[in-house]
């Protein structure tokens, strides 16, 4: 490790910490609301540091089955009804897996509750 | 303009009377809003901001249609867009007490009454709207919202496979032409006024355009504005009740399918303005943490155009 301790992941909570313990209670009204959304970008970014290296690994894996490097490809093929999204049904629905669980492993780190809420 | 001088200017354009109590009351981007009272008349003036390029007149054209066909909205006092009056194009309207807190709208117990009968009113006045001949307002033009909206996510050179899976399902699911109506086009909880006895005012009027008039009913089913209620109708309505309102009150049958297009392209529409709204962070127009927050936002979106198509596809 390049770095001596804490680790990124400490350091971001430990500020987070301060603003949940001590900035909180000290605010009201539109600094208070913009406090609360700071703690909620922190522990988006605590939970990408401690996810993200494994999503990204199984993000360009799901890309790669489906023949892609990049998402910038994946989007092209889409748009243009290229064979490797568009060839059959089952080619469709393998594409669409593939995005949406994209999608659940943002929402993981972005807005986790967002999963578990009530699709209505 | 300084305030004394917007008020002496007001007072020029409605005839001599007395301007007081003037307070601005918010700032958005494409307009400033104020308050005053005029002849001890509680009005509301709202003047377009010089980065707004949209054609105010067009505005108060679609507002003066929609209190003559019955819609409830401020009634237009004066207005111009002659920038020698006030210092840029404006409008000055009547003012309405009420709510316009989605969160609430939905939640407090003053508004327990309305909320048994909101989605019903909404229906009522969107029928209303939709039955308007648009020559009422002539300079309103028809858009394509599919074409728009891939120009605006090109636009911003991000690649979003979720987003480009839906635009080509909308692309071969589209509804056949429906009637060119007047659209609101941003009719939703936030841009209504409501009062512990139903809907009051229908306000921000700046996105009406011509169009079918299933795309109001779809934009007032997109989740994020259930502002967190199960509600499928603004958290306020079932489907099916607000869909049966709608057709008693318009005279025309509603195919939910096609309402689900619409819903489909609303929810698509909410997170390319999410990416829109965080670049304006990104791009230094204005710095902010929550604009920067609302980025990460865009994944809750695909999330639920996933939800919306399960089986449809």
């Amino acid at each position: 490790m390049p770095h001596d301790v804490p680790t990124a992941q400490q350091l971001v909570e430990s500020v987070r910490e301060w603003l949940e313990r001590d900035v909180l209670a000290g605010t009201s009204g539109r600094l208070q609301f913009h406090t609360r959304v700071a703690i909620t970008v922190l522990l988006m970014v605590e939970r990408e540091l401690e996810l993200g290296p494994e999503q990204a690994e199984r993000h360009l894996e799901r890309l790669q089955m489906l023949g892609f490097g990049s998402d910038e490809e994946l989007s092209r093929a889409i748009r243009e009804g290229d064979d490797r999204t568009d060839s059959s049904i089952e080619v469709q629905e393998a594409v669409r897996a593939a995005v949406w669980q994209s999608v659940r492993d943002k929402l993981a780190v972005a807005n986790p509750k967002y999963l578990d809420a009530d699709p209505s | 303009m300084a305030n004394e001088e917007l008020a002496a200017s007001l007072s020029a354009v409605l005839g001599g009377v007395a301007v007081a109590d003037l307070s601005r009351l918010s700032g958005g981007a494409s307009r400033e809003t104020w308050q005053f009272s005029a002849n001890e008349r509680m009005l509301i003036l709202q003047r377009q901001r010089g980065g707004d390029i949209r054609d105010m007149g067009n505005e108060f054209a679609v507002l003066r249609a929609a209190r003559a066909g019955g819609v409830p909205v401020p009634e237009v006092i004066a207005a111009s867009t002659d920038k020698s009056d006030l210092g840029a194009a404006y409008m000055i309207l009547s003012h309405f007490e009420g709510e316009t807190i989605a969160r609430k709208i939905l939640r407090d117990d003053q508004f327990a009454e309305a909320r048994t009968h909101l989605a019903q009113d909404f229906a009522v006045a969107l029928a209303r709207l939709h039955s308007i001949d648009p020559a009422a307002a002539p300079a309103l033009l028809p858009t394509d919202q599919v074409v728009q909206y891939r120009e605006a996510l090109g636009a911003l050179k991000y690649s979003h496979p979720t987003f480009e899976l839906v635009f080509r399902w909308l692309e071969q699911n589209r509804p056949p032409v429906g009637p060119h109506c007047i659209v609101h086009g941003d009719f939703r909880l936030g841009n209504i006024m409501v009062g512990p006895d139903g809907l009051r005012a229908v306000l921000d009027w700046e996105l009406a355009h011509i169009g079918d008039p299933m795309e109001d009913l779809g934009w007032l089913c997109v989740k994020a504005w259930r502002f967190g209620v199960r509600k499928p109708v603004a958290g306020l309505g079932e489907y099916d009740e607000f869909f049966e309102a709608y057709a008693r009150a318009a005279n025309v049958a509603v195919d939910a399918d096609v309402v689900r297009w619409w819903e489909v392209l609303g929810t698509l529409k909410w997170g390319i303005m999410c990416i829109i709204q965080t670049q304006s962070h990104l791009g230094r127009i204005t710095r902010s943490h929550e604009l920067a927050a609302i980025g990460r936002r865009v994944c809750e979106n695909e999330h639920d155009l996933f939800l919306a198509l399960e089986g449809k596809w």
